[in-house]
């Protein structure tokens, strides 16, 4: 056992039993706030049929996508609505949005 | 065809496919020799709208948060810069995070691209090989006095994003269809993602859990490992750390390191 570890062997071997005791009752492990995120497993067969589009008609927005040649600038941001980016706050109360530059 | 022929027909082809300011190759006509720019601009269309669709799947969230036309918009910027490697249409937008960290329009959403991270790292979890996870009656047979020797070998679907923002909590409201609520963006948050059966989980990790995890995960003995996430975080709880790591799934066998 080396000496330069600021864990000892005896806090080790208590953290470890304690840790196979919480698992033996199969307690849940992570706190409260994972809970949500637990909740993204359920889905399901994501990524394997990933399917393309076949013609110019793919929705609208999509429109001939392929041939655009318009990159959006900074005025097009008019389109911000149905995303949820707004109700996300940065500490300076600021709220993330996509305003037009 | 000859298959040098095909080949310099090929990337004739594919040339002007993700550049719409080029015309159509020369030997793409139509009836009677007339060009066929419309004909050959379908096949820009779908180029361009299945990668487009290929990333949107991958990155259900990060749509969710900038809406369809921003992403669609932001998506359609980075495959003209990026073109699939891999004929895999699940392993294409790996860099699609880092593009978002530095795509100027994005600059106010500055935890979009941490978000995306962790759902790159959900798909590599959804594909990466099954393995049966650690078993706790191992860690049980260990003597006491050889735990800080102890290795721990990872998981193939265990990964670890660390983000300066609220990352997992924006991810875990936005791959629901349920209303997000009011979140704050500013809180340091890991993630955990593992795939112990079959569905792919996704964890927040606890102070000094990221560096706990990528230290064992990298193959540091176990005694090294708490001790740096404790330099990291003073308040870190090593029994509840390893505890949850193990119901995770995070590994899937031990061994005594070099000095065991």
């Amino acid at each position: 056992m080396s000496a330069k570890h600021t864990v000892t062997a005896f806090v080790l071997a208590g953290a470890v039993s304690t840790a196979l005791a919480t698992l033996a009752v199969a307690a849940p492990l992570t706190k409260a706030e994972g809970d949500a995120a637990v909740a993204a497993k359920k889905e399901k067969c994501f990524g394997v049929a990933l399917k393309g589009q076949n013609d110019c008609a793919a929705g609208p927005g999509t429109t001939c996508q392929g041939t655009s040649t318009t990159n959006f600038q900074g005025n097009a941001w008019k389109f911000v609505q149905g995303g949820t980016c707004t109700s996300i706050e940065l500490p300076n109360g600021k709220k993330g949005s996509l305003k037009p530059v | 065809m000859p298959l040098e022929q095909n080949q310099a027909f090929a990337t004739a082809f594919a040339r002007g496919l993700l550049d719409p300011t080029r015309p159509a190759p020369p030997d793409v006509t139509g009836r009677d020799g007339r060009s066929a720019g419309r004909r050959y601009d379908v096949y820009r269309n779908n180029v361009t709208v299945s990668l487009i669709e290929a990333l949107a799947a991958i990155y259900p969230a990060v749509q969710r948060i900038t809406g369809p036309d921003f992403f669609r918009a932001m998506a359609r910027c980075h495959i003209r810069k990026s073109l699939p490697t891999s004929p895999l249409l699940f392993d294409y937008g790996r860099d699609f995070p880092a593009f978002i960290e530095s795509y100027e329009h994005a600059r106010e959403l500055p935890w979009l691209a941490d978000v995306a991270r962790i759902e790159r790292g959900w798909l590599d979890a959804y594909h990466a090989r099954d393995a049966a996870p650690l078993s706790p009656a191992q860690l049980a047979a260990v003597a006491p006095d050889r735990l800080a020797d102890l290795v721990f070998m990872p998981h193939p679907a265990a990964g670890i994003v660390r983000s300066h923002f609220s990352a997992v909590t924006i991810f875990a409201a936005n791959r629901d269809t349920a209303p997000v609520e009011r979140i704050d963006g500013s809180t340091p948050e890991d993630a955990l993602i593992t795939r112990a059966e079959f569905d792919v989980t996704v964890r927040h990790l606890p102070p000094g859990g990221a560096i706990f995890a990528a230290s064992l995960m990298s193959g540091r003995p176990l005694g090294e490992a708490a001790a740096s996430a404790l330099d990291a975080a003073p308040d870190f709880d090593l029994a509840s750390n390893i505890a949850g790591l193990i119901e995770a799934g995070a590994f899937t066998s031990i061994a005594f390191g070099d000095a065991g």
